[in-house]
């Protein structure tokens, strides 16, 4: 939790509509303010949160529109949760917090103040791949590797929750990470065997 | 997204009153829906009013029923042992929805604002009566597959999208708000609304008005029910046709029995007719079948949707067989 639990601020006036999350993160970097005519308007667009991403701490001001997908990549250069369709339907920006699964790019930055984030970067112990990425390895279970890590990050929510225990079920409770290369059958395969291997 | 304010609500109250007194303002619970709203130009805000730090997550046990907080996730909800226990079809509706990651997102009070997933409403560039009052609605004339056979209008056909509602709505469920001129009690039957012509207005809370919980009480035809979700593949789909089913039994004859349905209806759909064609009878085929076709005698098909007449009455039929019907 932050110390300010009650931050307000008003959206500054500017109305442009700007397509796609991309550009509204690159906003942030802009100088923030058009000038206004009222001085209650000239408050800050941008918040000031803190992210704790991988057990690291990280102070950024952004604004209240940016996704924590968008935080994650283009603000912490944390690019290994994926942008793919930008609207909840894909996975691959799966990552957890407070160790559940959730689509990244459904949710926005300044709401996960005080959360723990973790992302396939904080997954590795060192340069020990976590049993979910040696398993992915072992089965070639991507092509492309654009679903990769949301698939991964997601495996190892799945497991953790106890639905990897038949095919039927992995099959079920990782719909929610759609693979364009089909790689499905390996995906699956491993998300299996890194289930057993972790309850070993 | 274009910019917008952001505010934390420090209570239920302070909640109400900012959405209240700040324009453009609205709340923010999961935001899985909102979020794509607001992207994809179907709605704009220039204010949101986090309540994510409410106490309002908590299910529980109350009186003879269930109190779930407007902010429990789905997925809590459906792993509840008391909700998996007094009510199936709760439980079983809330997994046929999403996908796991956004079960941990979603919000009970949010699920039930949810926004009809019609193409035509999604896309910023279609006319469309819901989105732009007085614009037009394509589905009439164009693609309607997805679209409603009951409770349609000249203005709008959209599929309400919920899961849940229908689930809520076979369980007589209420929900409760508060709002600027204090709380309130809705029955979930009075909480959606027909299209009419105003599609615009979706359901029956009043400016700042804040679901706080949802109330679902006990009963033997709670205890024995069940969700089907037919849909174009196994999960995380909307559904084509859905059937919420709560029965009781005593002696072959049916004592209570309620059925609503999802994705036939511009609005969450409970079948008083179908009802009364089985209550007090005994569960045969032949009673099914007429509950069925009473379900169905108001439908307003269209070429693309008027498989779901027979689907419908197929999908009721399944349900009652496996709640003990015959089969
Ligand atoms: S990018 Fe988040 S689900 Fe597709
Ligand atoms: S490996 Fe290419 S999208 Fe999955």
């Amino acid at each position: 939790m932050t110390d300010d639990p009650h931050p307000t601020r008003r959206a500054h006036k500017r109305r442009t509509v700007l397509k796609g999350s991309a550009v509204a993160a690159g906003a942030a970097a802009v100088p923030p303010l058009a000038a206004t005519a009222s001085a209650e308007a000239a408050i800050a667009s941008t918040v000031d949160i803190t992210l704790s991403v991988n057990g690291r701490d990280h102070d950024i001001s952004l604004e209240p529109r940016v996704t924590l997908l968008d935080a994650l990549r283009d603000r912490l250069g944390l690019t290994g949760a994926k942008k793919g369709c930008d609207r909840g339907e894909c996975g691959a920006c799966t990552v957890l917090v407070d160790g559940e699964r959730i689509k990244s790019c459904t949710t926005l930055a300044v709401m996960r103040q005080g959360s723990r984030i973790t992302t396939v970067e904080g997954l590795a112990d060192g340069d020990r791949l976590h049993p979910v990425q040696q398993a992915f390895i072992r089965h070639d279970a991507f092509q492309c590797g654009g679903c990769t890590s949301g698939q991964i990050m997601s495996a190892v929510a799945c497991i953790q929750e106890g639905h990897a225990g038949s095919e039927a079920e992995i099959r079920d409770w990782m719909s929610g990470n759609l693979c364009r290369c089909a790689c499905y059958q390996n995906i699956v395969a491993a998300v299996g065997d890194a289930a057993r291997e972790m309850r070993r | 997204m274009r910019a917008f304010g952001y505010t934390v609500a420090k209570d239920p109250a302070d909640a109400v009153r900012l959405v209240t007194t700040t324009p453009g303002a609205t709340f923010i619970a999961g935001g899985t829906d909102l979020l794509n709203l607001m992207k994809d130009g179907a709605q704009a805000h220039d204010h949101l009013v986090d309540l994510n730090r409410l106490d309002m997550a908590e299910v529980r046990a109350q009186g003879a029923g269930v109190r779930i907080g407007a902010l429990a996730r789905m997925r809590h909800v459906a792993e509840h042992r008391r909700v998996r226990e007094g009510f199936p079809v709760l439980a079983q509706a809330l997994l046929a929805s999403a996908s796991p990651q956004l079960r941990n997102m979603a919000a009970i009070g949010g699920n039930l604002l949810q926004r009809t997933r019609c193409g035509y409403f999604r896309d910023s560039g279609s006319a469309c009566n819901k989105r732009e009052p007085g614009s037009g609605c394509p589905a009439l004339e164009g693609y309607s597959r997805g679209h409603a056979i009951l409770g349609g209008s000249d203005h709008c056909i959209a599929t309400h999208p919920s899961d849940l509602a229908v689930a809520l709505l076979a369980l007589d469920a209420s929900v409760h708000v508060l709002g600027p001129d204090g709380a309130r009690r809705i029955p979930i039957a009075d909480f959606h609304l027909l299209p009419g012509s105003t599609p615009e207005r979706e359901n029956a809370l009043r400016r700042g008005e804040l679901i706080t919980h949802v109330e679902v009480p006990d009963s033997h035809a709670a205890a024995h029910s069940r969700y089907l979700k037919l849909r174009d593949r196994a999960t995380f789909e909307f559904a084509v046709v859905s059937v919420a089913a709560a029965l009781e039994l005593r002696g072959g004859v049916v004592r209570d029995v309620r059925l609503a349905f999802g994705g036939v209806a511009t609005k969450p759909w409970r079948s008083a007719e179908a009802e009364a064609a089985l209550r007090g009878k005994p569960l045969t085929a032949a009673n099914v079948a007429e509950a069925g076709r009473a379900l169905v005698r108001g439908a307003a098909p269209r070429p693309d949707n008027a498989f779901k007449v027979e689907l419908v009455q197929r999908a009721m039929a399944g349900v009652l067989a496996e709640l003990g019907g015959p089969r």
